[in-house]
């Protein structure tokens, strides 16, 4: 973590490299859009997810407490923009009024699930937040009757794109003599998104909050001993991820402009935590590539697996959904049987994971 | 009364399911305080093999008896091969790891197995074949199938199988050992190894008969069905007190029942028109016998978390459990 921002002895090495990166990641989506427009949207579905990975990552990786639910709140986040900004309501709030609303509510639903199960034990809170999550999304699959709040299955559909002043991010300009598409204007708002929670996560981690947390997660016993309100400061951590994942909702919703309670099942919850758990918990740099990797692997292999198969078989013999999710599976049993602190593990955990196997 | 009753017996079939596949859980539990995530898979792959055995040999003019027996003894073996393979590969090198590491593990196997299985049994709703004749029994204005019936029963034999196997065997002397201390149970020379190994396949048979009564009793199995199923189960071992044999069975029965009462009363008890006040609030909606109802039984799934966070934040130990501690 913290080489990568000491800027004490070579400056200007730095700077390059950051110039570097910056340049790379603004010139990325139009490489991409070179292979087409759905690689952009691919490219912005990876950035949300590392949104939500990261806002899990204070969860699980900092706080170390297990939350199997995740996508409750992100689907909290959606809803709470959807509903805010179609014509199911006729509500057509500006997105900068509905950001701060939903990341609220998604918050709050965190202390709500937080304040009465973070006296568990790991292993039982995995399991709650698990039936908090399937609460969620089985209430948002019948909220249609008497009144009809979150029109049930069907989802919520029209969604209003993102405006900024006159900008209207789903439609095409040309500034310049370059043409901004629709993905490509978001993958700009995500990518500021992005860095904004990054920087959070660096100076939250570093902070005495951040060190708080890490002490719950060592020893809970011996941080309450020291004073630490335990707590409280998992509750933090709790409905702060649950803000994160709610800021990253109303984003998935804006863009895709349309949800329905599909989008909020059990298996996306599990895919965030393999990402987090994959990268290395309580590592940002290693969260982000778990997600980056877990959401564009999947897409490589749409692209290489089905011609593989028609030209070896003729035919498709397993879809590549399948072969997706048994790479998840296969990844979750490998990791933590070989690299249990996963591909990039933070300092603390390797620390942590040597002297107990010793 | 007659509905009453008849949700009870409803109730008590699928709590008796629910006992079953709890007491995969609890074993585990009891014995490495491990939650076994992957169990309900286990599950669903007993109801699916012996589905596809019982499919192949229906041609065969074999007497139903004959059928739905070899498919159970085949399904508990499939199932008992599998509950082995994955202590071996998935939970064994993780022994002594933080404890989320075979949690998550757990996750992955069950991933693996679930997606497995959909490329074995495709992803579509598969239909039991309806081999058994389904007979009714009316008392007290109430029904029961010779299938809920046999379900019962079959559960309490299963019940007193295992606390026979546990209370008064060997096997069931080291198996108490281990879950008291495995370390110490390893110097008194017990194969601390095998015993877990032993609980892992006793559970995924129990699992496998747990399937087949899942299967025959709904008429249909999914590859999907082992997750849901697994969690009520779970909550049944927690409510319970997980860890103990005769908790889940009290904990399923009683999750069954709650889960039951409650789809079949939840509608009329949420119905806002019932209550004066609140009906004067909705006249238009409750006029010429109109109904306001907040949540109807498609909300039965819920019970099953609301009870288990319910216990868990109130009673973590559970209705039966001694106190556990709570370091993690």
């Amino acid at each position: 973590m913290r080489p990568l921002l000491d800027t004490r002895g070579k400056p200007a090495l730095v700077w390059l490299g950051v110039a570097i990166v910056a340049l790379a990641l603004l010139a990325l989506p139009f490489a991409l859009a070179t292979a087409g427009t759905t690689w952009v949207r691919v490219a912005n579905y990876a950035i949300l997810y590392v949104l939500l990975a990261l806002g899990l990552n204070i969860v699980v990786g900092f706080a170390g407490l297990l939350d199997l639910g995740y996508i409750a709140f992100y689907a909290v986040g959606a809803y709470v923009y959807a509903l805010l900004a179609s014509p199911h309501f006729g509500l057509h709030l500006p997105f900068w009024v509905i950001l701060p609303i939903g990341a609220a509510v998604a918050g709050f639903f965190g202390v709500l699930l937080g304040a009465p199960t973070l006296k568990l034990r790991g292993d039982y809170l995995a399991i709650v937040t698990l039936g908090f999550g399937e609460i969620v999304r089985i209430f948002l699959n019948n909220l249609s009757r008497p009144v009809n709040i979150t029109n049930g299955p069907q989802g919520v559909a029209q969604i209003d794109p993102i405006r900024i002043g006159p900008l209207d991010l789903s439609r095409s300009d040309t500034w310049l003599g370059l043409t901004f598409s629709g993905p490509l204007k978001y993958y700009y708002l995500l990518l500021a998104f992005v860095l904004v929670i990054i920087v959070i996560n660096i100076r939250l981690q570093n902070s005495r909050i951040g060190r708080a947390w890490e002490a719950v997660r060592e020893d809970e016993i011996a941080a309450r001993a020291m004073g630490i309100d335990t707590t409280r400061i998992k509750l933090l951590a709790f409905a702060m991820g649950a803000t994160f994942g709610g800021v990253a909702g109303g984003m998935f919703a804006a863009i895709q402009s349309f949800i329905s309670p599909e989008s909020f099942v059990l298996v996306e919850s599990i895919m965030v935590v393999a990402m987090v758990v994959l990268g290395g918990m309580g590592n940002i740099w290693g969260v982000i590539l778990g997600a980056l990797l877990l959401s564009f692997v999947p897409e490589i292999l749409r692209w290489t697996v089905e011609p593989m198969q028609h030209a070896m078989f003729g035919e498709q013999l397993v879809a590549p959904e399948v072969i997706r999710m048994l790479i998840f599976g296969l990844a979750l049993v490998l990791v933590m049987r070989f690299r249990p602190a996963g591909l990039l593990p933070s300092a603390v955990r390797q620390r942590e994971l040597a002297e107990r196997s010793g | 009364m007659d509905i009453f009753l008849q949700q009870v017996i409803n109730g008590l079939t699928l709590g008796s399911v629910y006992a079953v596949v709890a007491l995969g859980y609890t074993m585990v539990y009891g014995i490495i305080q491990l939650i076994n995530f992957a169990h309900g898979e286990v599950v669903m792959i007993g109801a699916m093999v012996a589905f596809s055995v019982i499919t192949t040999l229906a041609a065969a003019g074999l007497p139903p008896l004959a059928l739905v027996l070899l498919g159970v003894a085949c399904a508990m073996v499939v199932c008992m091969l599998v509950g082995y393979g994955v202590e071996r590969l998935a939970y064994r090198p993780l022994r002594g790891a933080p404890r989320l590491a075979p949690l998550i593990t757990a996750i992955g196997v069950s991933i693996i197995l679930q997606h497995v299985a959909m490329l074995v049994w495709t992803r579509n709703v598969i239909a039991f074949p309806q081999i058994i004749k389904i007979e009714l029994y009316t008392f007290g204005g109430a029904t029961i199938t010779n299938v809920q019936l046999a379900i019962v029963v079959l559960c309490v034999v299963i019940m007193a199988g295992l606390a026979g196997l546990v209370y008064r065997t060997r096997l069931g002397a080291a198996m108490r050992a281990t879950a008291q201390n495995s370390k110490v149970a390893g110097l008194m020379g017990i194969d601390v190894n095998r015993v877990i190994a032993a609980t892992f396949v006793i559970g995924a048979a129990l699992g496998a008969v747990a399937g087949v009564m899942v299967g025959t009793y709904y008429g249909i199995a999914q590859y999907t069905m082992g997750s849901i199923l697994g969690l009520k189960a779970f909550a049944a071992a927690v409510l319970g007190g997980i860890g103990n044999i005769p908790g889940a069975m009290v904990g399923g029965v009683l999750l069954g029942v709650v889960e039951a009462l409650g789809a079949g009363y939840i509608g009329d008890l949420t119905d806002l028109c019932r209550y004066g006040w609140l009906a004067s609030l909705l006249d238009e909606r409750c006029a010429q016998g109109g109904h306001f109802i907040l949540f109807g039984s498609n909300y039965q799934d819920v019970f099953a978390f609301v009870v288990l966070i319910l216990v868990l934040v109130f009673r973590p130990s559970g209705l039966l459990g001694e106190r556990v501690g709570d370091r993690a």
